[in-house]
């Protein structure tokens, strides 16, 4: 099945689509009048999501650290945890990226993408009865940006100047042109509360399908549906129990032995294992979440573009990919966009391993000696390994590299970011405009390769509050052409997110977006008894 | 954070300078106050007191020290956590951290004040019972780990009542046979479960009885829902683990000190005497053996409560390790000192204990001469 088709009947199974859309969309598509029947017929039925049941996960990534408070969550277990009993204004659509209505019912944008108004939703409840309305969600917001916020989505928010209501419609003010606002707000820090979680910041009530019945921080969570829930297409499981586990090892063995439905961070190299047990699926959906080796572009050696093209063509990316992530993942092209993203400029050449080319950029900088490259096992699992076949591959072109492994504790505080040559993860932003503004940007706090380039950030800035598709799409080219061959970053490989689950878990969605079906993985599958 | 490192160098010396003093100044205080009575009124009395009733005066003595060991634990963690490169802030937020967010969260805990400051504040909380709340999650930490606590007493209580009795019948059973097959087949099997490390000891339990047979609960996960009947079926493979591991040393010792006993002199004579081996062993052996093992049993039970994180991991168990690993790694100051306080406090009143039981058990120093 192509691409296309398996959106149009994933939208059947979530319900969005009836037959005449579907046959409709089919037919343009090139599908027979016939095979688009049976097609719908089959994922309609196939797919048609069961109520009922307790739904049980096994997550990595919980600790007793963990808040209560959704502007404070950062573990993958509160992540999800979030998505439960919360909602966002604004979901991204699983397959395409495109943001979708959620809390918001529309949105229209000024014509200089300046200035955005919502609508916001009607008649949806709060747990605790009360009405969501438009002063619910300003609160929210402002929490989330105000100066003594302790929120993770205050990056994101920053670029938001004034908060305000037009009657029940929600107006948004910012500092300068952003096309992809609504994306931003589908950030999983924002779950509106009401009153903004002023009240309560810690109190775990929201409009999401699921109620928290208990949660004991780095253990174990509850849920029980919401029966007022205001969505029918989501929340098919009666209850669910999130079990904290950190120990891979503890995950299989839960999830082969069916006393969990679902795991996350399969370790690709026991994934081939796994898959021999006959009651687990492995989901191995592709995603925006990166390996980097980051050069400092204004620290010598790594001030000389020939030495950065060199150790980018030294780099045997197949050979890493295949080897660090069980192949499990696609081959990065040293700019940190790939095809997950809206306007993703296609067609830009894959860069392979050339020791020739290497070799030759090499003598034309001049340097001469080792390079250090500083690691840990903390930056992305199998980093110290990566680093160690690079300096193999590297070897043949001969370029040496030293590999310093580094102390895991307090890496990303002495280590990345300062060191001019080190190993790194990036997690996918909604927007290829949130990518480059995070770590790109000359001004940026992040920018970890030092990529200090006014025409850059111009660029950058253009693009973002440009609405014409088509010019919007030159600019990224343009500008991953200049990450690619002039910035600091090596990037070997996207990683897939690596999940499984029983065979009894059904409708998982691969979603684009983040890991565990964007968090959703709880509210759209159903049990098949 | 790395510009701070050398910034909190000195100040870091100057704590523990300035600690030491109030330290002592607060166990002179505390001794006081537990015996005040005996220090400053009747100098004499404390001399009687050892002399007419040694043990408790032993009591009262190892009881003050152990307040003192306590603060000098407090002052280790909170020097030992402030050396670990980065604060709170930083570690919290990780790679998401942005220098706005530290910057509230440090203003927010106080992070910003001098490290002394801090240290004092937290000990003015702490004499009065108060060890504040978590940096991370806000929740109360006594709250916190009464939880927590209680999870690992439980299992640590469990694989005691089982691994103490189990190891001591063993190790005299081993006398009894000494160098014979029953001897051989003990020691081989104890020796074998404590050379496996034990979290490979506990995934194999798991393979075998959650796995491939099906007959045992995991994940071991406790919660507050649960009946007794569902914890004690959650518990038993991290228990059966916990017992292998520990029961080697245990037999062992038991197996050792008898042995030495029983080459005295007056074994032979109950021998002459033609009495059984077994009560040799039961009645005349083993509580002239009781101390050594008395202890090797205290230092197994403290590890029982305060050393089983792997464990804790492998069966995903809410125990105290996991809570502090947790903390740890996020510097989440008051609940790593509380949790540090505990698993000392543990491990000192043990060791007391143990002394304590030795000291009954032989009359000999119950009267020192």
């Amino acid at each position: 099945m192509t691409d296309y088709t398996r959106y149009l009947t994933s939208q059947v199974t979530l319900g969005r689509m009836n037959r005449r859309e579907f046959m409709g969309r089919a037919a343009a598509f090139g599908i027979t009048l016939a095979a688009a029947g049976t097609l719908f017929d089959t994922a309609a039925k196939a797919q048609e999501p069961k109520r009922g049941g307790n739904l049980k996960l096994g997550l990595e990534g919980a600790a007793a650290t963990d808040s209560k408070d959704p502007a404070k969550a950062l573990s993958q277990f509160m992540f999800v945890v979030g998505r439960n009993w919360g909602d966002m204004l604004v979901e991204s659509e699983p397959l395409t990226g495109q943001p979708v209505p959620a809390l918001a019912e529309s949105w229209e944008p000024s014509a200089d993408a300046s200035t955005w108004t919502f609508n916001i939703r009607k008649g949806v409840k709060f747990h605790d009865g009360k009405e969501l309305t438009v002063d619910d969600v300003i609160k929210t917001l402002q929490r989330h940006t105000d100066e003594k916020s302790e929120s993770g989505a205050l990056g994101v928010m920053k670029s938001i100047k004034e908060i305000k209501a037009d009657g029940d419609k929600l107006v948004l003010v910012l500092t300068e042109g952003n096309a992809d606002l609504p994306l931003l707000l589908t950030d999983y820090h924002l779950v509106i509360q009401p009153n903004g979680g002023l009240d309560d910041p810690n109190a775990m009530i929201g409009t999401g399908p699921y109620k928290v019945t208990s949660f004991e921080a780095g253990v174990r969570a509850t849920f029980e549906r919401n029966t007022d829930d205001w969505r029918q297409d989501r929340g098919f499981v009666d209850t669910i129990e999130m079990i904290a586990m950190n120990d891979a090892t503890a995950r299989i063995a839960a999830l082969s032995s069916g006393q969990v439905h679902y795991i996350n961070r399969v370790d690709p190299k026991t994934v081939d294992l796994l898959k021999r047990a006959p009651t687990v699926e492995i989901l191995s959906t592709s995603g925006r979440g990166h390996y980097v080796f980051i050069m400092h572009c204004n620290t010598a050696p790594f001030d000389n573009v020939d030495l950065r093209l060199a150790l980018k063509y030294a780099m045997d990316r197949e050979t890493m990919l295949e080897k660090v992530l069980g192949g499990y993942g696609k081959v990065g092209n040293d700019f940190p966009i790939n095809e997950t993203y809206a306007l993703f400029p296609e067609g830009i050449e894959q860069r392979a391993y050339d020791p020739d080319k290497a070799s030759f950029h090499y003598k034309k900088s001049g340097h001469s000696g080792s390079v250090l490259l500083r690691t840990s096992d903390v930056a992305f699992p199998g980093a110290v390994d990566a680093a160690v076949l690079y300096q193999e591959s590297a070897k043949k072109a001969g370029i040496e590299i030293e590999v310093k492994r580094e102390p895991g504790d307090g890496y990303w505080s002495n280590v990345w970011n300062v060191q001019p040559f080190s190993t790194s993860y990036w997690g996918g932003r909604p927007t290829q405009d949130q990518m480059y503004s995070t770590a790109y940007l000359s001004t940026a706090d992040w920018n970890d390769t030092r990529f200090l380039r006014e025409d850059f950030d111009k660029l950058l800035l253009e693009a973002r509050s440009e609405l014409d598709e088509a010019k919007r799409k030159d600019m990224y080219r343009t500008m991953a052409m200049m990450v690619r061959d002039e910035g600091g970053l090596i990037l070997p490989m996207f990683n897939d997110f690596v999940n499984a689950c029983g065979k009894n878990v059904k409708g998982y969605v691969h979603d684009i977006g983040n890991d565990m079906s964007n968090g959703y993985v709880a509210t759209r599958v159903w049990l098949d008894a | 954070m790395t510009g701070n490192g050398p910034a909190h160098g000195p100040e870091l010396t100057a704590t523990a300078a300035a600690g030491e003093a109030p330290q002592s100044a607060g166990v002179a205080g505390s001794v006081a106050s537990t015996g005040a009575p005996v220090d400053e009124g009747t100098p004499s009395f404390w001399a009687k007191l050892s002399k007419s009733s040694p043990l408790v005066a032993l009591i009262l003595q190892r009881l003050a020290l152990s307040v003192a060991l306590l603060f000098a634990v407090s002052l280790m963690i909170f020097g030992g956590v402030e050396a670990l490169p980065g604060d709170f802030a930083t570690t919290y937020l990780g790679q998401s951290a942005t220098p706005q967010a530290i910057e509230n969260i440090r203003k927010d805990l106080g992070l910003d004040q001098p490290a002394t400051t801090r240290y004092f504040k937290w000990l003015g909380g702490a004499i009065q019972g108060d060890f504040g709340n978590s940096w991370a999650s806000k929740n109360s930490v006594s709250e916190q780990i009464g939880k927590r606590l209680g999870n690992s007493l439980f299992l640590a209580f469990f694989a005691a009542i089982i691994s103490v009795p189990l190891a001591v019948g063993l190790g005299m059973l081993a006398v009894q046979y000494r160098n014979r097959m029953p001897d051989k087949i003990i020691n081989v099997i104890s020796l074998a479960a404590i050379s496996l490390p034990e979290f490979f000891v506990g995934y194999l339990l798991i393979l075998f009885f959650a796995v491939q047979m099906g007959v045992a609960t995991f994940p071991a996960t406790v919660y507050d829902s649960m009946t007794i009947g569902q914890r004690l079926s959650a518990i038993a493979l991290p228990t059966a683990t916990l017992v292998l591991v520990v029961l080697a040393h245990m037999m062992r010792m038991t197996r050792a000190a008898i042995l030495n006993v029983m080459s005295s002199a007056y074994v032979e004579t109950a021998e002459l005497k033609g009495l059984s081996s077994l009560r040799i062993i039961a009645r005349h052996a083993a509580p002239n053996a009781v101390a050594p093992v008395i202890n090797v049993i205290a230092l197994n039970l403290a590890y029982l409560v305060v050393g089983v994180v792997v464990v804790e991991v492998v069966f995903v168990y809410p125990g105290m390790g996991q809570y502090m690993v947790d903390a740890v790694t996020v510097r989440d100051m008051p609940v790593v000192q509380a949790c540090g306080l505990i698993f000392a406090a543990f491990y000192i009143f043990l060791n007391m204990f143990a002394d304590i039981l030795a000291i009954v058990a032989n009359p000999r120093l119950r009267h020192p001469r």
